[in-house]
């Protein structure tokens, strides 16, 4: 019952969705291995070895994996395939590109955003928006499947596992890397921040999303998110975006300033612990979600809030 | 150059959705079905690539019941040269729909494909992707922009950290995101004019693929509740629900 988990990286440091995708893995058997790929990744894959619970490092550093295109991982991964009967990796960009065309090349349909292991055949996943959970068992010999990584809590990284290097044989590349743009900030990421605070359409502008939105994060030390309204507008970038279609989180505290509270919105941030919503409308749908509502001008309650926080902080 | 757009037909993104009490599955009865709003945004970029001169004929495909006609009647309003069913009264799960997907590929001589990021109702995002790997080509999904270059195209990609920008070569698979484009307004007489239009049909289970599930979906459940919040009424009552009641802060 041996399983490969695709690590989750940005090049240089391994992200939390790794550690989390983990815990995932070895609720279905304890024979992990995790498979860190891309270009000088020595340091991903020392981070990988040291997470609880991993049997080997598999370590494939190689020109034709820097970026981690989907063609190249799927190719590496079906390279490895042979020896496990599982193959997961987070539901990340990453993972969800490239780990269809792994199942479709094994023929097995895979399982989309796991929230919940039943047994090593059955999973828990939500459709419709989190509207409904379904419980499926797979028929397949082998199981492809990604992992929300917001429904489990990482394993620590207390472990020391051996670090393998794997050779990757590319095929002829039929899709290049021409650059990037990430959003650089000294945040914390979206989908590991403990505590989130979002903004939507009634902030109107670039503006207003920095003056109200980011300032009350920045007090919190939280990370911020957006519904879509604000990211069709421009005023926040696309991958502040919560939602069905965006990020899932689930912080301790979620902060929901002028957002209605559509179905897909909610989808993205429904299993927050503590959800707060602000919005000048009562009957927001948003406030049947939230634990604290305040009815009221976002305008004027957030800078309050604001000061409010600032000064208990200090 | 053929474009391929494959249209699922779905509850609409506003229908509320009931899980079934036996739970056996959600309750479709009486919901207002539409294509998955991912799909209208892959169709009009189809539409606007043809209306740019680098492809000749879009051709939107449904798989599904008879009930399919419907999605397809208003992607032949919103553009398509040519509507194709193939029917299924199966429930099919992506990798059957990707091996259907390939075979009209085949069949058509399609140099691009151009899917919805994901179905709203089962919210796989398997289907593009699948359907790239069966058939040997590039893929750009999550598209936020897409450019034609002769044999190749640059595509922007909303991806977890910012934007990605790759160049695939065609043929390749394109998956839409939201912000692709915003789908025109259908009129009228669009819409009218449609209806004349012939929908070519195929049967599914002539196309020489499997079709069987591979997952038993064994239950259907609610998600769980949250239970009902409180109503603050001032900033300084909120900081010390937050601080003492929840400890949050
Ligand atoms: C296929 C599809 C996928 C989608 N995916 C997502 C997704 O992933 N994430 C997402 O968020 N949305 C998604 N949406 C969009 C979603 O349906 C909603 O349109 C969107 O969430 C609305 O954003 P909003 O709440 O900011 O705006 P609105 O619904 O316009 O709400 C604005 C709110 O601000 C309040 N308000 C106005 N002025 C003030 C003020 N001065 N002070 C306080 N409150 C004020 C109003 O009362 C209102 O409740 C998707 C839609 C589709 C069709
Ligand atoms: N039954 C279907 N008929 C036509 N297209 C489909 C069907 N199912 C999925 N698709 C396409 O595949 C995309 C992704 O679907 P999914 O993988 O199910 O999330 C959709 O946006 C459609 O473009």
């Amino acid at each position: 019952m041996a399983i490969l988990l695709l690590a989750e990286h940005d090049g240089s440091v391994l992200l939390d969705q790794t550690a989390r995708a983990l815990a995932a893995a070895l609720e279905i058997g304890s024979d992990v291995d995790i498979l860190v790929a891309g270009k000088d990744i020595g340091a991903v894959a020392e981070t990988a070895a040291g997470l609880a619970g991993v049997r080997t490092v598999l370590k494939a550093d190689a020109d034709d994996l820097d970026h981690q295109l989907p063609e190249a991982i799927a190719a590496l991964v079906l390279q490895l395939a042979e020896g496990y009967d599982t193959i997961a990796a987070p539901a990340t960009s990453l993972g969800k590109s490239a780990m269809p065309r792994v199942a479709a090349l094994l023929d097995v349909m895979q399982i989309s955003d796991v929230i919940a292991v039943l047994a090593p055949d059955t999973f828990k996943r939500p459709i419709y928006a989190g509207n409904a959970i379904q419980i499926v068992q797979s028929s397949d010999a082998r199981r492809v499947l990604t992992v929300r990584t917001s429904a489990f809590a990482p394993v620590a990284a207390t472990g020391a596992a051996a670090i393998e290097t794997v050779a990757f044989a590319p095929a002829e590349a039929r899709s290049r890397f021409i650059e990037e743009q990430r959003g650089k900030s000294a945040r914390p990421e979206l989908g590991a921040a403990r505590i989130v605070v979002s903004g939507g359409r009634a902030l109107g502008s670039a503006e207003n999303f920095q003056t109200r939105v980011v300032a009350l994060a920045d007090v919190l030390g939280a990370a911020v998110g957006a519904s879509r309204a604000p990211v069709d507008e421009g005023y926040a970038p696309n991958d502040w975006q919560v939602g069905q279609t965006g990020k899932i989180v689930a912080p301790e505290l979620y902060i929901a300033v002028g957002i209605s509270g559509a179905i897909q919105h909610v989808a993205g941030m429904k299993d927050a612990k503590t959800i707060v919503a602000i919005n000048s409308d009562a009957n927001a749908p948003i406030f049947q979600y939230a634990d604290y509502g305040l009815v009221g001008d976002l305008f004027e309650l957030v800078p309050q809030l604001t000061a409010a926080l600032a000064q208990t902080r200090s | 150059m053929k474009a391929l757009v494959p249209i699922k037909r779905v509850a609409d993104f506003n229908a509320r959705i009931r899980v079934r009490p036996d739970g056996t599955g959600v309750d479709l009865a009486n919901i207002k079905m539409s294509a998955n709003p991912f799909d209208e945004i892959a169709l009009e970029q189809a539409v606007r690539l043809r209306e740019a001169g680098g492809v000749s004929e879009v051709i939107a495909v449904s798989i599904g019941s008879a009930q399919c006609r419907d999605v397809l009647r208003s992607a032949l309003a919103l553009g398509a040269d040519r509507a194709i069913l193939i029917r299924s009264d199966l429930t099919l799960e992506a990798l059957a729909i990707a091996k259907l997907l390939a075979t009209l590929v085949r069949a058509e001589g399609i140099g691009l494909a151009i899917l919805g990021k994901q179905a709203i109702d089962d919210d796989a995002g398997q289907t593009g992707q699948m359907l790239a790997a069966l058939l040997g080509w590039p893929q750009a999904t999550f598209a936020s922009s897409v450019e034609l270059q002769g044999a190749s195209a640059k595509v922007t990609r909303e991806v977890d950290g910012g934007l990605q920008t790759i160049e695939v070569n065609l043929p390749a698979v394109i998956t839409a995101d939201l912000r692709l484009n915003t789908p025109r307004f259908v009129g009228l007489p669009a819409i009218m004019k449609a209806k004349q239009k012939p929908i070519e049909e195929r049967d599914a289970e002539s196309c020489g693929v499997s079709l069987g599930a591979r997952l038993c979906v064994l239950r259907t459940e609610e998600p769980p509740t949250r239970k009902a919040g409180v109503m603050v009424k001032t900033v300084a009552d909120l900081v010390d629900k937050l601080r003492l009641e929840a400890g949050v802060l």
